[in-house]
C-alpha cells in the first residue's frame, strides 16, 4: 500500500493519539478510494494523499481544537527575506539518548509548525509539494518553515539548559 | 557577498531548493568559509535529528490488514490500475529527487559522519568516566557487551605489544548501538568503533589510514560489521592496531 507507513506516522503526530491516528488513516484511505476520480493524473499523488489526511483531521473535533491554538501570523505572507533565519544556530548536540527532548518539543509546537517540519524533514517533500499539501504559496512555506525551525530550536535549547541547571 | 547573506540561503540550500547556479556559488563559498560551513553542518545535524525523531510511529499489523481489505474490495476496478500508475509516478519522482539530493549532500553526509565520530571520541575522552567497563582484560570487556549490542566481536591479545586496552562503552551512531573501545598506545588514546554495517547514514569503503577532522582514521567492513579506528596516534600505530584486530577476527 503506497504511503501507508508514512501517512500513519504523520497522522499520529497530528492527532497525538494511537486510536485517533488509526481512525484518521482509515478514513483517509476510504476517502481517497471514493474520490480517486478527482485525482488528476500527472499531478502530485503524494501531496494529494497528505492533503486528504490533513483536511480530514482539520475537520475533526481534535483537529479544530488543535487549530485554535495556532497563533495568528500576520506577517506570514510578507517578504520572505525578512523571515529567513540568519542567526547562526548553536550546534545543538543531541545525543541519541536525548532524542526524547526533540520529540517532546515537536509535540509541544503549534500544529502548523509541527506539520511543516514533518513534511519537510521526515517526508523530505519539496517546497512545491508542501505548498500543494497545505494549500499555501511557496513564500509562506519558506517563512513558516524558518519560523518553525527557530521555534523548535528554542524549545530544545530551553530543555537542555533546564537539565544543565538542574 | 557578506556571510549573513550566504547564511540566509543555507536552509534552502540544505533543503535542495536553490537553483543549480546558486547552489554552486554557495558550495564554493562553504569550501572557503569556516564559519558558514560550521553553520551549515549544525543545520544539517539539526535536520537529521528532526528526521530521526520524526520517524516515531509505526502502524499496527491489524490496521494494515483492515485498510488493505478495504482497498481490495473497493468499488472501482480502475482504482487498482490507476493506483499502480500513481505509485509508479511517485516512485520516479522520489528516485529523481533522491539522486539529485544524494549528489548534493554526499559531501555533507560524509562530513557529518566524521564529525559525529569526532564528537564521540572527544566527548568520551573528556568525560571523567570515559568507559563503562574498566578493564585491560579482553575476557572481561568482551562479555560485558553481551546483551548491550546486537552482535559479537573478538578482541586481540595485547601482551608484548605497545597497546593497552582501557575499557569500553556502548555508543550510538545512526540510532544503532555499537561498541566503543578505547586503546592506549604511548599516552595516545585510540577509539575503536564497531557498528553493524548498515547503521551509518554514510557508509565509507575500506580505507588505509587517512586524515579526517584532524584525526587519523582507518576503517573496514568485515562479517557484517563496520570497524573504525579513530584517534590522534601516529598512522603507523593505527595501522598496527588494525592489523591486530583484523588478525583476530578470523579466529
Amino acid at each position: 500500500m503506497p504511503l501507508f507507513d508514512q501517512l500513519y506516522n504523520f497522522a499520529h503526530w497530528l492527532t497525538q493519539d494511537r486510536d485517533d491516528a488509526e481512525d484518521l488513516v482509515q478514513e483517509t484511505f476510504a476517502k481517497a478510494l471514493r474520490g480517486f476520480s478527482s485525482y488528476q493524473q500527472g499531478t502530485n499523488f503524494r501531496a494529494w494523499m497528505y492533503r486528504i489526511l490533513r483536511n480530514t483531521f482539520l475537520s475533526s473535533r481534535t483537529g479544530r481544537k488543535a487549530m485554535m491554538t495556532v497563533p495568528l501570523e500576520q506577517d506570514e505572507d510578507g517578504p520572505v527575506v525578512a523571515a529567513v533565519d540568519t542567526k547562526t544556530p548553536e550546534a545543538i548536540l543531541i545525543d541519541r539518548s536525548d532524542q526524547h527532548f526533540l520529540q517532546e518539543s515537536l509535540d509541544e509546537l503549534p500544529l502548523n509548525f509541527r506539520e511543516i517540519l514533518l513534511l519537510c524533514e521526515v517526508e523530505e517533500m519539496s517546497y512545491q509539494e508542501i505548498a500543494e499539501t497545505l494549500g499555501v504559496p511557496i513564500g509562506t512555506v519558506m517563512s513558516r518553515l524558518s519560523r518553525a525551525r527557530r521555534a523548535l530550536r528554542d524549545l530544545v535549547r530551553g530543555k537542555l539548559q533546564g537539565i544543565q541547571k538542574g | 557577498m557578506a556571510c549573513e547573506q550566504w547564511q540566509a540561503q543555507l536552509d534552502a540550500y540544505l533543503d535542495g531548493e536553490l537553483t543549480s547556479e546558486a547552489m554552486r556559488s554557495l558550495d564554493a563559498h562553504l569550501r572557503t568559509c569556516q564559519s558558514c560551513s560550521a553553520d551549515a553542518l549544525a543545520r544539517v545535524q539539526f535536520k537529521r535529528s528532526i528526521k530521526n525523531a520524526g520517524m516515531r510511529y509505526t502502524p499496527s499489523p491489524e490496521l494494515r490488514s483492515k485498510v488493505q481489505k478495504r482497498i481490495g474490495s473497493g468499488p472501482r476496478r480502475s482504482w487498482n490500475i490507476a493506483w499502480k500508475l500513481a505509485t509508479a509516478a511517485l516512485g520516479l519522482v522520489l528516485i529523481a529527487g533522491a539522486v539529485g539530493s544524494y549528489v548534493g549532500h554526499e559531501r555533507l553526509r560524509q562530513q557529518h559522519f566524521y564529525s559525529e565520530l569526532a564528537d564521540l571520541h572527544v566527548a568520551t575522552l573528556a568525560s571523567p568516566n570515559p568507559v563503562d567497563v574498566v578493564s585491560s582484560d579482553r575476557h572481561t570487556v568482551k562479555p560485558w557487551f553481551q546483551g548491550k549490542v546486537p552482535f559479537t566481536f573478538n578482541l586481540p591479545e595485547l601482551q608484548n605489544t605497545d597497546f593497552a586496552l582501557l575499557g569500553g562503552r556502548v555508543a550510538y551512531l545512526g540510532q544503532t548501538s555499537g561498541a566503543h573501545l578505547i586503546f592506549q598506545v604511548r599516552k595516545h588514546e585510540i577509539s575503536v568503533f564497531i557498528f553493524p554495517e548498515s547503521s551509518a547514514s554514510w557508509t565509507p569503503k575500506d580505507s588505509k589510514v587517512e586524515r579526517r577532522q584532524t584525526f587519523n582514521v582507518e576503517q573496514w567492513n568485515r562479517g557484517g560489521l563496520h570497524y573504525i579506528l579513530f584517534g590522534d596516534a601516529a598512522p603507523e600505530d593505527i595501522q598496527k592496531l588494525s592489523g591486530l584486530l583484523k588478525a583476530v577476527e578470523g579466529s
